[in-house]
């Protein structure tokens, strides 16, 4: 027989073995994000602008009007008086350009694919007109990687990744095991109640080295999603975040009788940051006088803070407020937690 | 004394004695008060009032010591279903400082070839087995079983009595809960008789059979039949009304029984139906309670 190992190792042990083999608990930790950040890169990927779709009306000068504006950001059709109108009301073309000594844009000034049209029609007929000696000004398109809408998402889907593994990962899992008594049938052994509750910690802490390098990794890969930063300060950052949510996960599981109930606390304590704390769009969209609370949320401060790391190399240094609230929030709910856990 | 919130009491003036390497039994309907005392006994619930002592420690001083040397199955515990039968009794000798080795103890309840199989596979009283391992792993000084064959098949629960038995015989002693009175009469040295959170009547399965004043019970229906008549027939202890007919506690069967017919020829009653057999723990339970066990 080969001697027992420590409770803390065996307890451990127990946890990783029932989270890998429970597929659809493998899936939401791991599957589940970059499942989500593949949709929503290909929902938000940089596209070229649409062409504006033109009418000229039918008549003398048409053909004309039709080659001065040939340009790939305008595709130009020729229709009569009556269809052109048609077509305008039904937005299948957003501007009509009727030809004439001077020239007439019939479009609806309500609709910004009307406005766009206008500006376009007039800026490619006004390069035509250039005054000599006067160079018309060029363009310089600027969509680097970093500053995409993917750059912003990946450290916000990151953050909320850390919070809703470490709810879900210890709140429903020591909520299930209070409803089948495993946790009073474990209290009428010798175990000492710290190993109980730091088995959990050690898995979130144990997860977080493959929950965010399988992330980053993932959006490097397909999105060229890069990490300008340190990767010493992304994994501290990590840490700090698991625990945090490791803590608030302890709190909301330590009174609740069974899995419907955890469940729902959870909702509530999460859906306000999926929200406001800036996963999917940047926390300025809501109005000053709710800054200072969303300010203090555990997944705002983690969420800015990964964004200063990951897209502007931001150095650990400068990362002391958003460490303090996420520290604050971890230190509280693991204190209240341990007050408040109902063991039996 | 246990007293919930809102003043309900679970279990009240109960005092009771168990001896080391003596197997004792708590006998009673489901929400006697069972459960609630065995688990101020393990230290789970805090008594309201009243005193507690086991193997000469005490919970307030002794918990951790007490733990190391009790071994416990609660009634309807589930372990994590994906861990398979090795590991879980791995993890519970892991939690003891001294114990027996797993396999050893897996050998013990005959689950030594089911060692590789998840938790969920397992039948009711693969289950049961393996919750008892989980209480003879830390090689215990005495075992609480609470209600461990409750649901099981016949083949499961002499299974279990087998393990209990082997148990005993190491000279350890035994808690158990049940609401069988054959498995407390099999495996129990004393019994405690629990209703209501009290304990109604204390002793071997021998005495308390005896107390009812005769070994035999008649049963017998007819029609027309006074009760008072039938407890002034010599031999006939005492007298219950059953479902459909009476249930006479009676002593030595070849004196009892033949006063009974002569009393029913000369009342002139025609019997539909006339049974004898060995008083039980049952009848015990009926007539303190005037209920049955599982009512």
């Amino acid at each position: 027989m080969t001697a027992p190992r420590s409770a803390l190792h065996e307890l451990t042990l127990a946890r990783f073995r029932g989270f890998f083999r429970e597929p659809s608990a493998v899936f939401w930790a791991f599957g589940f994000p970059i499942a989500l950040s593949v949709a929503l890169g290909i929902a938000f990927r940089n596209r070229p602008p649409e062409p504006a779709r033109v009418a000229v009306r039918d008549g003398p000068g048409a053909g004309e009007v039709v080659g001065r504006l040939a340009s790939p950001e305008i595709v130009t059709t020729v229709l009569d008086d009556a269809s052109s109108r048609k077509a305008l009301r039904a937005g299948k073309i957003a501007l009509v350009v009727v030809p004439g000594h001077a020239l007439t844009y019939r479009f609806d000034d309500t609709r910004p694919e009307g406005r766009l049209a206008r500006a376009l029609v007039d800026d490619v007929l006004a390069r035509q007109e250039a005054t000599p000696g006067v160079a018309p000004a060029t363009d310089e398109h600027v969509t680097e990687p970093g500053a995409r809408y993917i750059d912003f998402l990946v450290p916000g889907l990151v953050g909320m990744n850390l919070m809703s593994s470490g709810m879900w990962g210890i709140g429903y899992l020591i909520v299930e095991m209070r409803t089948k008594k495993l946790i009073k049938r474990m209290l009428a052994t010798p175990m000492r109640r710290t190993d109980f509750l730091f088995s959990f910690v050690i898995m979130r802490l144990v997860f977080v080295f493959i929950e965010v390098p399988a992330l980053f990794g993932f959006a490097r890969v397909v999105f060229g999603v890069r990490v300008v930063g340190s990767l010493a300060a992304l994994g501290a950052l990590s840490i700090l975040g698991a625990l945090s949510f490791a803590g608030l996960g302890l709190l909301v599981a330590s009174r609740a009788q069974n899995t419907q109930t955890v469940g729902g606390l959870m909702n509530l304590v999460m859906m306000p940051m999926f929200v406001g704390s800036g996963v999917f769009f940047s926390t300025a969209n809501f109005p000053d006088a709710m800054q200072p609370f969303l300010r203090v949320l555990p997944l705002t401060a983690l969420n800015d803070a990964l964004r200063a790391v990951v897209n502007e190399g931001a150095g650990l240094a400068q990362l002391g407020p958003p460490a303090a609230v996420l520290a604050a929030w971890g230190v509280v709910s693991f204190a209240a937690a341990l007050r408040i856990f109902r063991w039996a | 004394m246990k007293r919930y919130e809102g003043g309900v009491l679970a279990v009240d003036g109960l005092d009771l004695q168990v001896e080391s390497g003596e197997c004792f039994g708590l006998l009673g309907p489901n929400g006697a008060g069972k459960t609630t005392t065995v688990e101020i006994l393990e230290g789970l619930l805090a008594p309201t009032a009243g005193d507690v002592e086991v193997l000469g420690l005490r919970w307030s001083t002794d918990a951790r010591a007490l733990r190391e040397r009790l071994g416990v199955s609660l009634q309807q515990t589930h372990l994590p279903e994906r861990l398979s039968v090795l590991e879980i009794v791995t993890m519970f000798r892991a939690l003891f400082a001294k114990g027996r080795s797993p396999e050893d103890v897996l050998r013990a309840v005959s689950l030594e070839e089911k060692s590789g199989v998840w938790y969920e596979r397992l039948s009711g009283g693969q289950k049961q087995r393996l919750a008892v391992a989980c209480a003879l792993v830390g090689d215990p000084d005495m075992v609480f079983l609470d209600e461990p064959t409750t649901g099981l098949d016949p083949q499961s629960r002499l299974q279990l009595w087998d393990v209990v038995e082997g148990f005993k015989r190491a000279g350890r002693t035994v808690l158990l809960t049940t609401h069988h009175m054959d498995e407390a009469e099999r495996l129990c040295d004393r019994i405690g008789v629990v209703d209501h959170g009290r304990l109604i009547a204390l002793g071997t399965p021998r005495e308390l059979i005896a107390s009812l004043g005769g070994q035999e019970v008649i049963e017998l229906a007819a029609a027309s039949l006074d009760e008072q008549g039938l407890a002034s027939v010599p031999g006939i202890r005492s007298v219950r009304r059953v479902a459909d007919g009476f249930a006479l506690a009676a002593g030595p069967l070849h004196t009892a029984l033949p006063a009974l017919v002569d009393y029913l020829r000369a009342a002139n009653v025609r019997l539909e139906r006339l049974t004898t057999r060995h008083a039980t723990l049952e009848d015990v339970f009926v007539s303190l309670t005037g209920r049955g066990l599982r009512d």
